[in-house]
């Protein structure tokens, strides 16, 4: 399983550049969604991924008794997640946004003419 | 001492900023300062002529070795003097001469600057306060010489000034660093007891080479020279006092300050020698096909300091006397010509030899002081010091120390001399004999503070000319100790008898004077001259300076072209040889393939389920599509989560991509769809580097995850999630317990998207930002 969470990495990665190297802005978000993910199955992985024993102590014990997930990671994407959350609604109001005032999703419709002089 | 350098920094200051808010009718206080200042440097003269020096040390940067050390000795009384009187007279002179001009206070403040840092420059006895120093009269320079900024000319020679001297005091802070840690100071008066170890140290060559840089740079040696023509767009009295008698003699200076210290060597002498024979000859040439008064004055000044870096490299007692006699005669008679310029200029707007003439008649007093300096500088025997800085310096060549260089360097000197007293006659004659032109008939004499100045100048040339003992006993004798490097007593005489000496500075005098008057300067001369551009060091180091320039727009458009996926596509490729690089440095993966798990048959379906996803998002043409397959990469994660023991971040995965799915839908739903904008080539190299990135990251997560991993954090949290903070929920107690600060700042940056989100959507358009 652990191969296939790597190759899963990799892909998400792979996905995440293609899509920022993309003109349009929605594929831009996608790209950076994409890395998010791939960072977060990332951590995960390195964790080390144990299955069926979720790092909650049981009712009746004060402290684990045997191996459990390691709760770091866990702790870490949540935050990730969470705060890629806040990034991605704020970036589609952005987008949005653009939209209204440019009317195209072209990242190259963004450049005024005085930028494109220098 | 500190007090003399820092009042004028601070009164600059007060003056850049705030002079506006002064009356004009203030500016009489002007020179009150500078005044001030030469009579409290005049009043050292008995102490320092006796052989004393005064110290003065305070700590700035003692860390650093940067300190504020001040050493007044002979040398730097001479310079000291010099800056503070003629600056004296300067301001006299240059409140007159800007008066009603709208940054007058602005003149005044950089004019300050500029004296000040020039004071710092002679004063210190730290080489790096030195450089700071040293870089302050550069960049007030360049104020000065911009200072009419509205003339495209004038901004450029600014900047060309600032190049060249910039880029020399660049080499001279490596030359400096390198003494401080060859020598293990940056005391001045230390390095002294250090001579022996620089040099014979094996870099000895290349600190005097960058010295040189610097020191040549400043003071306009060849092929550095061309900055100092450009220089004099800058107002008359800045040109009379930065670029004649006091800035441009500061790498003379330095020079001078490092002879005891590094002098005295084969390189040392041989390299002044040959730069300032070539300077001076090259530059005396020059001033005789020049027209504008200025422009004469500007080339004979670069051939004075030739004269001075020659004198140098002769490194003989007789020579060091030389310097020191000839750098007042210089400054005293050289300031005086460019002021009567400037009035010449000033009263009828023209500074054109071929045209003026006849302006003693309506100009007196000026006439007598341009007469008398240009005498000087021709060395009038009896009458004027220049003379005795020409009797001085001939008398250095011919006792140099090789009997076959004797007639070369002689010869180099007269021919140097001959130019340099006809470029005096065309310039401080020349305007005011022969007849006068009708229309300069109107001119009168302009205000006594602008006149007086120069003729006092100049009839203290003649007053050292008769009396050189008052100037080489207290002044020039102790300087010339001061390169020197020991104590010697040495008097300045007027008659040394009719000797070798005496025939050539007649020689000099009378071929000079021919030269003045069968060589009439005349514009298609000039124009002759100016076709040899093409080959002057000016055009050759411009040229490069143009080319570097050209590079950097070349490099600019390269990366920084505003298209952000062209920024994305640098830094992936420079972070995938990066990351590529320090994997295969660090050698195979070692696997323990035993410790792999395998998967469940749900697992590979979530995973290929996956793969899909990826795939459908990359590829579809439609936006829908694309967020309905990103919601199902977010779910089939959330199900990872789930099998591997973690519930918390499933609830969270599923939430949080619900939530996102539904906003994009909600929010862009009016978009059209991706429109296929790239060519087929560029997409498949989108590819390659997305497909090398996700290898290479694959790969870096394939190792790291081979490398064993300390849990000790881990078990931390684990024993004491219940014992300290009574929550059986790990992962939560770790957030709301442990990490809780962290966790109250990520709720911060929640809100303030939340904030950001709600307002972007409540924000109406204006009908005037609809495109």
């Amino acid at each position: 399983m652990e191969l296939l969470l790597i190759i899963l990495i990799g892909l998400l990665y792979g996905a995440g550049v293609y899509m920022i190297l993309r003109r349009s802005m929605v594929k831009l978000l996608l790209g950076i969604m994409f890395l998010g993910t791939g960072a977060n199955i990332l951590i995960f992985l390195l964790g080390g991924i144990t299955k069926g024993k979720p790092p909650v102590i049981d009712e009746s014990l004060k402290m684990f008794q045997d191996n459990y997930a390691d709760p770091i990671p866990q702790a870490l994407i949540l935050t990730a997640i969470v705060i890629s959350f806040a990034l991605t609604a704020f970036a589609i109001v952005l987008l949005k946004r653009v939209y209204a005032l440019v009317d195209s999703d072209d990242l190259d419709d963004l450049n005024t003419p005085e930028e494109e002089d220098i | 001492m500190l007090l003399t350098v820092l009042s004028g920094l601070i009164f600059s200051i007060v003056l850049v900023l705030f002079g506006r808010k002064f009356k004009a009718k203030w500016s009489i206080l002007l020179p009150i300062l500078p005044t001030l200042l030469f009579l409290y440097f005049a009043y050292q003269i008995p102490q320092i002529s006796e052989g004393k020096s005064i110290i003065q040390h305070i700590d700035w940067v003692p860390s650093l070795g940067v300190n504020f050390d001040f050493h007044l000795d002979g040398l730097s009384l001479l310079f000291a003097l010099l800056i503070t009187g003629i600056g004296s007279c300067i301001f006299f002179y240059g409140r007159a001469y800007l008066k009603g001009h709208p940054y007058f206070d602005r003149f005044f403040g950089y004019l300050l600057l500029f004296m000040s840092a020039m004071l710092g420059v002679v004063l210190s006895d730290n080489i790096l306060l030195l450089f700071v120093f040293w870089e302050l009269t550069s960049i007030s320079s360049f104020f000065l010489i911009g200072f009419n900024n509205d003339n495209p000319d004038s901004r450029k020679s600014a900047l060309t000034a600032l190049g060249i001297t910039g880029f020399g005091g660049f080499f001279m802070l490596l030359a400096l660093v390198l003494i401080g840690n060859i020598a293990d100071t940056y005391t001045i008066s230390e390095l002294f007891t250090h001579r022996e170890t620089i040099l014979n140290h094996e870099l000895y060559p290349l600190i005097i080479g960058l010295l040189f840089v610097g020191a040549f740079t400043k003071s306009a040696q060849f092929p550095f020279h061309f900055w100092l023509p450009g220089a004099m767009k800058a107002p008359t009295p800045v040109s009379a006092y930065l670029h004649s008698a006091t800035m441009v003699k500061a790498g003379i200076y330095l020079l001078a300050r490092f002879t005891p210290i590094l002098g005295d060597h084969t390189y040392w002498n041989t390299t002044l020698l040959v730069v300032g024979g070539i300077t001076m000859l090259y530059a005396a040439i020059h001033s005789l096909f020049r027209i504008d008064m200025k422009a004469i004055l500007a080339y004979s000044t670069i051939s004075a300091l030739g004269v001075l870096t020659f004198l140098l490299g002769l490194g003989t007692r007789e020579a060091m006397i030389a310097v020191s006699v000839f750098i007042l005669a210089h400054a005293l008679y050289k300031a005086t010509l460019f002021m009567v310029t400037g009035i010449v200029d000033h009263e009828t707007h023209t500074r054109d030899i071929t045209v003026l003439s006849g302006l003693r008649k309506v100009l007196g007093p000026v006439a007598l002081a341009g007469i008398l300096a240009a005498l000087s500088s021709a060395g009038l025997p009896f009458l004027t010091f220049g003379f005795i800085g020409k009797d001085l310096i001939y008398e250095a060549t011919l006792h140099y120390t090789i009997p076959e260089w004797i007639w070369i360097l002689t010869g180099l000197a007269v021919a140097t001399n001959i130019g340099l007293v006809a470029a005096g006659f065309m310039a401080g004659i020349k305007p005011f004999v022969g007849t006068l032109p009708q229309e300069f008939e109107k001119v009168h004499l302009p205000y006594k503070s602008m006149w007086i100045p120069p003729l006092l100048l100049a009839i203290l040339g003649v007053i050292f000319g008769i009396l050189p003992a008052l100037a080489g006993d207290f002044i020039t004798n102790t300087a010339s100790n001061a390169i020197w490097g020991n104590d010697t007593a040495s008097h300045l005489k007027v008659w040394h008898g009719f000797n070798t000496v005496f025939i050539l500075s007649l020689v000099t005098l009378i071929v000079g004077s021919l030269i003045y008057f069968i060589n009439k300067p005349s514009l298609s001369k000039l124009q002759a001259v100016e076709r040899l551009n093409n080959i002057s060091p000016q055009r050759i180091i411009t040229g490069y300076a143009n080319d570097i320039v050209r590079f950097g727009q070349w490099y600019t458009n390269l990366f920084h072209n505003g298209y952000l996926r062209s920024y994305h596509l640098k830094i992936i490729l420079f972070a995938e040889a990066l990351i590529a690089y320090r994997l295969w440095l660090s050698g195979p993966i070692n696997v323990d393939f035993w410790t792999l798990t395998y998967p469940d048959w749900y697992e590979i379906a979530i995973i290929f389920i996956l793969i899909g996803a990826i795939y459908l998002v990359v590829t579809t043409p439609s936006r829908l599509t694309a967020v309905v397959g990103m919601s199902v990469i977010g779910y089939c994660i959330c199900l990872i989560f789930v099998i591997y023991s973690a519930p918390d971040l499933a609830m969270t995965q599923f939430t949080i991509d619900t939530l996102s799915t539904v906003l994009f839908v909600l929010v862009l739903y009016k978009l059209p769809p991706f429109i296929n904008l790239t060519s087929h080539t560029v997409l498949i190299r989108d590819a390659v580097v997305a497909l090398g990135f996700g290898v290479i990251l694959s790969l870096v997560a394939f190792k790291v995850w081979s490398e064993p991993i300390s849990t000790e954090i881990s078990d931390f949290y684990g024993e004491n999630a219940y014992l300290l903070a009574k929550g059986k929920n790990v992962v939560n107690v770790i957030l709301v317990d442990f990490r809780g600060i962290d966790t109250m700042f990520e709720t911060v940056v929640l809100s303030i998207a939340a904030i950001g989100v709600y307002s972007l959507i409540r924000l109406r358009l204006k009908s005037s930002e609809r495109e």
